[in-house]
């Protein structure tokens, strides 16, 4: 798989050793109040995750732009709530990462488990491998780029901001989505309920080549894409619309 | 919730440490389901020979001259080993329903847990790391085993509610989920033949495939008519004598990662119960698909 880099450059370039936090001797817990005890990312140097195997919730409710390197996969809600942190997995990360993020960057350099980015606020999930099911469900203005493909249900019930795939879309993509807009370059192998195929617009290829250049993505272009998005026909209920729901 | 993994070996060097290993995988999983726990290993079979595991509240009572008296009604040898609350009896293999039946009559309280050449089962109420150190599971060899530690919905919290379920010859169940058509599908199951000794909706899926086996269906092809006649969430492992089975439904909330070396092939609800296997670092690591049969066999 072709690597990028872009987003875990990190944010404030350190002259000293990274900051390190080696869950096989310090509990998570001690890891994410050390994390949340920062006042101001200024000065902070790079800081490194080591062992984690498959843990819950690292680097959960970062506020500030640290630049943390986990090296190792994750479990379960891995950058949730995010702010401002530029997190990178070196690894794989179970369901849920970056839930509800609200801002930063959060890099999984393998594979992401169901509902990557649910209900993300802000901010770009960037996963450098395949993501299951439910990507993106409820997403509600985060950007997320997928450099393999989704598993079904993806952005269901999507609100608004991006979905980006360069691989293929699962069954039911975008179902009763609203306002988010999806991105993929391969096969779709179905359209959830009230997500039609849209027309790729100069405005879009801008979002989407402003997108690829933040994920670091260089070897494919935004026309390859296709657009995906509501046809606003369930935004109210219409009694002929029933077998719709 | 509830925590599922298996661990099926290619190579036979690791064949002494495979209770270690899925002892420690199973205890990982802990925070999943404490309610109770169990493991199944296969191996160590001698052909011709059966293992009949069975199970006793009040095991020094129950335990006691039985194989003696079992060998003396169905007319054979029959040696026991006993571990806490189970034992296992060793039955010339053309002996086990003779053995079943005189059992019951025997010892009516004593519950079968497993039949067959190659497994042995393990379960009972408590923690993993309990249940893993009652039946001294860490020392045991095998092929391939499975274990689960349970978070109960659909029946209670007892010995016989726990997973793994078997309801044939050397097969057994584990499932993370909740069926919601498991009563009819017991009725029907039960007109076919089939006993139930629980309420419990995994031993009605166990079931289903032990009467698609018995009537000709490879372990495959039972795993591929479960996804069109089971209703609710299911990731399933099973395990046969020689083989290592997983499915998960369509819509596949229910959480499964995989790893495969050329040493192993191993299952687990998260990546945590994977993360200590040996050469991890370099295995394929991926999320089984849904609605997909994943099938190895030696």
């Amino acid at each position: 798989m072709h690597s990028t880099n872009l987003a875990t450059a990190p944010l404030h370039q350190a002259n000293y050793a990274p900051k390190t936090f080696d869950l096989s001797k310090i509990t998570l817990r001690e890891f994410n109040q050390a994390l949340h005890n920062v006042k101001d990312a200024a000065g902070e140097s790079n800081w490194e995750v080591l062992n984690p195997k498959g843990s819950h919730a690292v680097a959960v409710g970062a506020e500030h732009a640290i630049s943390i390197d986990v090296q190792g996969s994750v479990g379960y809600y891995c950058g949730g709530m995010n702010q401002n942190s530029t997190i990178t997995v070196h690894g794989s990360a179970g369901p849920g990462v970056g839930e509800n993020m609200m801002s930063g960057t959060i890099v999984v350099k393998g594979d992401a488990s169901q509902y990557a980015g649910a209900t993300g606020r802000g901010g770009l999930l960037v996963i450098e491998g395949n993501a299951s099911s439910r990507c993106g469900i409820s997403m509600k203005g985060i950007n997320i780029v997928v450099r393999g493909n989704i598993g079904h249900m993806s952005a269901f019930m999507a609100q608004s901001g991006n979905l980006v795939v360069l691989g293929d879309a699962g069954d039911a993509l975008g179902d009763s989505i609203y306002e988010a807009r999806l991105f993929v370059r391969g096969s779709v192998k179905s359209l959830g309920a009230d997500c039609i195929k849209k027309e790729m617009r100069p405005e879009h290829i801008a979002i989407l080549k402003d997108l690829l250049d933040r994920a670091g993505i260089t070897d494919v272009k935004p026309e390859e894409f296709s657009r995906y998005g509501s046809a606003r026909t369930l935004y109210n209920f219409n009694i002929d619309n029933a077998d719709a729901y | 919730m509830c925590g599922i993994v298996g661990l099926f070996l290619k190579d036979k060097s690791l064949e002494p440490q495979l209770g270690a290993l899925l002892s420690e995988m199973l205890v990982t999983m802990t925070d999943r389901g404490p309610d109770s726990a169990g493991i199944a290993i296969y191996g160590g079979g001698t052909k011709g020979h059966a293992k009949v595991t069975i199970q006793s509240a009040n095991p020094d009572a129950d335990f006691k001259g039985l194989d003696a008296e079992l060998g003396k009604k169905i007319g054979a040898k029959v040696s026991s080993t006993v571990k806490s609350t189970h034992a296992v009896l060793d039955v010339p293999t053309e002996k086990v329903a003779e053995a079943r039946a005189a059992l019951a009559e025997l010892r009516p309280n004593v519950r079968v847990m497993g039949a067959g050449e190659a497994i042995e089962i393990y379960k009972e109420v408590g923690l993993p790391v309990e249940v893993v150190k009652r039946f001294d599971v860490t020392k045991m060899s095998g092929s391939h085993g499975i274990g689960h530690t349970r978070m109960a919905t659909e029946s209670a919290v007892t010995t016989l509610g726990a997973h793994p379920f078997s309801t044939g010859p050397d097969q057994c169940l584990v499932h993370n989920g909740s069926l919601s058509n498991h009563n009819n599908l017991r009725r029907e199951l039960i007109r076919d033949g089939m006993r139930f000794e629980t309420e419990n909706d995994t031993e009605v899926a166990a079931a289903y495939l032990s009467s698609k086996i018995a009537h000709g269906q490879n372990l495959g092809e039972a795993l591929e008519s479960s996804l069109n006649d089971l209703d609710g969430f299911f990731t399933f492992v099973v395990g046969t004598k020689n083989g290592f089975g997983v499915v998960r439904d369509p819509i596949s909330c229910k959480p499964a990662v995989m790893a495969e070396t050329d040493q192993y092939v191993a299952f687990g609800s998260e990546y945590r119960a994977l993360a200590n296997l040996p050469g991890i670092e370099d295995a394929k690591v991926w999320e089984p698909e849904p609605s997909t049969v994943y099938f190895w066999e030696h």
